[in-house]
């Protein structure tokens, strides 16, 4: 109904928006009969919502303006911003950004270099960009909960790993279960996106394309080559982040340095 | 054994620390140990919690940095040896087995593994039946009791064939039963095998009963050290603690 009364889309854009807040104002109102009080949170959060993702839109409207090599900039800051992010999540872990970093600069940026060379990540900034910044998003979701998990482990089996040292094994021996453990834990959500597309959920990227009229067959297709990318970023990135940690947390003369 | 300072390092000297601390966080845990010990002593290491004994112990072997001092192992300092060999010519019994997940005989195999040797099955049966446990090499570990936990880390420890053992606590973590049966096992292995042996416990009748050196810790110093009656004579409150 809208389409029909307004044609141009960013007038479109806005009634859209108008009604689904009132929908959702509907929703509150429902809930304070039920003395359920989610008004001020709820309203604050919409309106945050609203700014900050046209602010992002009037930004990317920008870049997409810009020369080709803005794809690069803006990724390369976006890895170094998903970096302080994870960091963050895995405090207590010595040189965390630095590992954050080089674990999502790696991981993210060997799938987007040789998926783009290939051609299944369009080179266009309106195609690369957004890609690029979901893959990045999951390389920082994952580097932070292999850290986290890596430091768990760790934590939790001093006991052993100073046992195994104590027999005079080295660090990477002795902390061998705790890297595969936050491996494969960091690693869970995906398999499981993986296992249950299509089925639970359509995602974002199918769902974006059946929307702007694309095959529907073409459009999941593509929606497994995006999650089969996210994969492989989360692999490497998982990797990469345990494996440059492990290193840290053992002195020069192999000593355990990470404690609870 | 000897407090060194002053006294030349004699040729039986197996181990000895020179001004050993260590300090975290500005605490010190470990102040100023100067201590020698001489190949075949069992040295007991008492004093009350908190005292720096498992501290020391764990500086011995070098699972922790000393921030000042040294330790000699056989007249050389032991910064010069690489940690995977110090340790397993220094092995540690821990309170706790901390024994890895599979069988028995995967953990017997574990230290040897490490310089690629892979132990014989006789070999892991002959440590098996030196800790009381004959025919447990094809057991899983989840399935020991605590004491049998324990021996099998002993023997674990054993098949490392160390010339110092460092015993913390061996025997805290199990029943009054086990402990008397672990405690005379390590005893006779000790004797019969006339290792050098560091003990740290809270048991005064056990340290009488094992020590023939007894040394006393007290806010991370050595404040008393000589043949374990005399220690324990000289020092009642350590009696009052136990």
């Amino acid at each position: 109904m809208l389409n029909r009364i307004f044609t141009d889309p960013l007038s479109l854009g806005f009634a859209q928006a108008a009604a689904v807040t009132v929908l959702a104002l509907v929703a509150l109102w429902v809930a304070r009969w039920q003395r359920i009080h989610l008004e001020r949170e709820v309203l604050i959060a919409l309106v945050r919502a609203i700014v900050q993702v046209v602010a992002v839109g009037s930004v990317l409207l920008l870049i997409f303006q810009g020369p080709w090599w803005t794809g690069i900039v803006v990724l390369t800051v976006m890895m170094g911003l998903a970096a302080l992010t994870a960091a963050k999540r895995a405090q207590g872990i010595p040189g965390s950004f630095a590992v954050s970093l080089y674990a999502i600069a790696v991981g993210s940026g060997t799938v987007i270099l040789v998926m783009t060379w290939l051609g299944v990540i369009d080179s266009r900034l309106t195609s690369l960009i957004p890609v690029g910044s979901m893959l990045i998003a999951n390389a920082m979701n994952t580097s932070a909960l292999a850290l986290e998990r890596f430091r768990a482990e760790v934590e939790a089996h001093v006991g052993h790993i100073e046992a195994a040292l104590a027999l005079g094994a080295d660090p990477t021996t002795a902390v061998a279960p705790y890297v595969r453990a936050a491996v494969h834990a960091s690693l869970i959500p995906r398999i499981d996106s993986m296992r249950s597309l299509g089925i639970v959920w359509i995602p974002g990227v199918m769902t974006g394309m059946l929307l702007a009229g694309s095959n529907a067959i073409y459009a999941a297709i593509y929606q497994f080559v995006v999650i089969a990318m996210i994969f492989a970023v989360s692999a490497f990135t998982s990797l990469a982040s345990v494996l440059l940690v492990r290193s840290r947390v053992f002195s020069p003369a192999e000593q355990l340095l990470l404690r609870p | 054994m000897q407090t060194p300072q002053g006294l030349p390092r004699t040729a039986s000297s197996i181990l000895q620390t020179v001004h050993l601390t260590r300090v975290v966080e500005g605490i010190p845990i470990v102040q100023d140990v100067n201590i020698a010990v001489e190949a075949g002593d069992v040295v007991a290491i008492l004093g009350p919690s908190g005292s720096g004994k498992s501290s020391l112990l764990r500086l011995l072997n070098r699972l922790d940095e000393p921030t000042e001092g040294t330790v000699f192992l056989a007249g050389q300092d032991y910064r010069e040896i690489p940690p995977r060999e110090l340790r397993r010519r220094v092995g540690m019994l821990m309170q706790w087995p901390y024994l890895f997940p599979g069988t028995v005989a995967d953990n017997i195999r574990f230290g040897p593994r490490q310089r690629g040797i892979e132990l014989p099955d006789e070999v892991v049966d002959r440590l098996l039946e030196k800790v009381g446990l004959p025919g447990y090499g094809t057991r899983d570990v989840a399935q020991l009791s605590g004491g049998e936990a324990q021996r099998v880390s002993l023997a674990r420890t054993l098949a490392n064939n160390p010339e110092i053992l460092l015993l913390d606590e061996p025997t805290s973590a199990l029943d009054d039963e086990t402990k008397g049966e672990v405690e005379h096992l390590i005893m006779s292995i000790i004797e019969e095998q006339g290792l050098t042996c560091l003990i740290v416990t809270h048991d005064l009748a056990q340290a009488a009963r094992m020590a023939r050196q007894g040394i006393v810790m007290e806010k991370g110093r050595v404040v008393r050290v000589g043949p374990i009656e005399e220690v324990l004579r000289a020092q009642p409150h350590l009696h009052r603690s136990a």
